[in-house]
């Protein structure tokens, strides 16, 4: 092994690890939604697709770039709480499939309406980076790559505060702990549901900017949901740190393994690599690295 | 003045199903005045957390619903106020279990009751200084996470919590559970000391009907979902042979109570 390239692994490792803060950002949203209402909100690579799609038509009919991204969020925040009040508050007390099933029904609402209202075509979206990688001791890194990880890591920094020092933030953390009895206290659901939309709204903008921006504003952008999911079973599904630390793994180790193992598959491990390492982990330990431990004394 | 003399809490002739099936009331009537402490006696499944959740407007959230009677607080039609508007008008209920929030300090978890009657900052403050003055235990234990603590302090923490949401009916399912009797007294020394220092009417369902007995003015006896007995608590500690068999002194009343004790002779 001594002609191992300790400098290529690094540039690999840290490649993929800044690809997996993109998919730790797709993660949170689901986790903010989850943890709150018990529902696993697979619209939420619509309402990703939603955002991008609206912002980049925005910045492509004049809108100055700051403008479009207050409107924008504007709109996320309107489409969060419809989907609160319209979908699922009629479908309280439901079983989780339930719940399930509605917003995988409007995963697909979102991506007709926004494919409807801004047309299917591919858009191109400049956020103004270079993607043209610098060295760091002879290890290449992608500027892009580096300025999507700030990003996410503002985001979670953002989200932090606001749950630990806001009363909002508090209540958030009631309702997560123990619906009934934030009920029982006085605890208005509805509205934290609503704020929990909102925020999820605020992340899928972020995610749905810093994705497009990489892919190409499009359809199959709704499609980086299905690789938050295997960051979801590394992470559990309701720990933020968990979707964080499970995005870095999964980046990390699908990139390392199209590079070191690759080849003995026929290469394309990328595609599915993560979701073996997910099946591995549900074997191991089902509820995921930071998944709800019951914080109990009997 | 007249409205005054109405009891603040009136439940008259309840009945709930759950999942529009299961009976679980079937005419339950008592009432709570102001400034007195009422307790709803009765074994498993007798209705008495039912009827907590149909008095604070719980049980749609767990699939039941009211078929019959009327609950009103201080004049207010429960059953069409949301439970979050009744805890701001001053019925506040502390759930069978505790229910903190465990993975929250036990002071976040009292500064949700304040949030749960909107009340401002400073308030919140002032609220927590008396909440720790009756509760010194909880002060020791403010930055400890609730879920750590122990069952008489969660029970203490859900008692504070109710209490930053300045009720006028403290409403409380089992406070007693799972609780050493050393506890359950200084829960309920504290519970008389908040009633006659400032008036606070209180109902509190028991199984445990001898301390309930002895801190309640009145009491409600309730025995498969329905209302059986309501009476003083010095009449009902005195009471005859039927009183005695549905507070559970006696497995059967005395009439038929023979066949019993030979058989736990035959036993021992």
């Amino acid at each position: 092994m001594s002609g191992f390239d300790w400098q290529f692994f690094v540039e690999v490792l840290i490649g993929g690890l800044l690809s997996g803060v993109m998919y730790s950002l797709v993660a949170i949203g689901f986790v903010l939604i989850y943890k709150t209402s018990g529902v696993l909100n697979f619209a939420q690579g619509a309402m990703l697709l939603f955002a991008a799609l609206t912002f980049v038509s925005l910045v492509e009919r004049g809108v100055p770039f700051a403008l479009a991204l207050i409107i924008t969020f504007a709109v996320m925040v309107v489409i969060g709480i419809a989907i609160e009040r319209v979908v699922l508050r009629p479908l309280t007390n439901r079983s989780p499939m339930t719940l399930f099933m509605a917003t995988l029904g409007l995963s697909y609402i979102l991506e007709g309406a926004a494919q409807l209202i801004w047309g299917t075509q591919v858009h191109g979206l400049d956020l103004g980076i270079d993607d043209v990688p610098f060295e760091v001791g002879g290890v290449l890194i992608s500027q892009f790559d580096l300025f999507a990880a700030a990003i996410a890591a503002a985001l979670v920094l953002f989200l932090s505060v606001f749950f630990r020092y806001t009363r909002v933030g508090l209540a958030f953390r009631a309702v997560a702990d123990d619906q009934f009895a934030a009920l029982a206290v006085g605890l208005r659901l509805p509205r934290i549901w609503a704020t929990v939309w909102a925020v999820a709204g605020l992340v899928a903008l972020v995610a749905g900017l810093l994705w497009g921006a990489r892919l190409g504003v499009q359809f199959s952008l709704s499609l980086v949901v299905l690789k938050a999911l295997p960051v979801l079973v590394l992470g559990g599904f309701d720990s933020i740190p968990g979707a964080i630390v499970g995005g870095l793994l999964i980046g990390a180790t699908e990139k390392l393994a199209e590079v070191y193992i690759g080849e003995y598959f026929g290469g394309g491990t990328e595609s599915w690599f993560a979701y073996v390492v997910a099946l591995a982990f549900l074997l191991i330990r089902p509820s995921g690295i930071f998944g709800q431990k019951l914080v109990e004394r009997v | 003045m007249a409205e005054h003399d109405l009891p603040l809490l009136v439940v008259d002739g309840v009945s709930a199903t759950y999942n529009h099936a299961i009976a679980a009331l079937q005419g339950v009537s008592f009432a709570v005045r102001r400034g007195e402490i009422v307790a709803l006696l009765g074994a498993n499944g007798a209705g008495k957390t039912t009827a907590l959740k149909a008095l604070s407007n719980l049980l749609p959230a767990e699939r039941g619903q009211i078929t019959a009677g009327s609950i009103r607080f201080d004049g207010r039609d429960v059953t069409a106020t949301a439970p979050a508007d009744l805890v701001r008008s001053g019925l506040v209920q502390v759930l069978e279990g505790r229910h903190c929030f465990r993975n929250l300090t036990v002071e976040e978890n009292l500064i949700t009751g304040g949030i749960g009657r909107s009340a401002r900052r400073p308030e919140i403050a002032d609220d927590l200084e008396k909440i720790y003055l009756q509760f010194p235990r909880l002060k020791a234990k403010r930055r400890t996470l609730a879920g750590l603590t122990s069952g008489g302090e969660q029970q203490m923490t859900a008692i504070g919590r109710a209490l930053m949401s300045r009720p006028r009916l403290l409403v409380l399912d089992e406070p007693s559970m799972g609780l050493a009797p050393l506890v359950v007294r200084d829960i309920f020394e504290t519970l008389r000391k908040l009633n006659q220092e400032t008036g606070l009417a209180i109902l509190v369902a028991e199984q445990n009907s001898t301390v309930a007995l002895k801190y309640a003015h009145r009491a409600t006896i309730l025995e498969n979902g329905i209302s059986v007995l309501s009476d003083s608590t010095e009449n009902l500690r005195n009471g005859n042979d039927v009183t005695k068999f549905y507070l559970g002194e006696r497995t059967v009343p005395l009439a038929v109570a023979k066949p019993a004790n030979q058989l736990t002779e035959a036993g021992t």
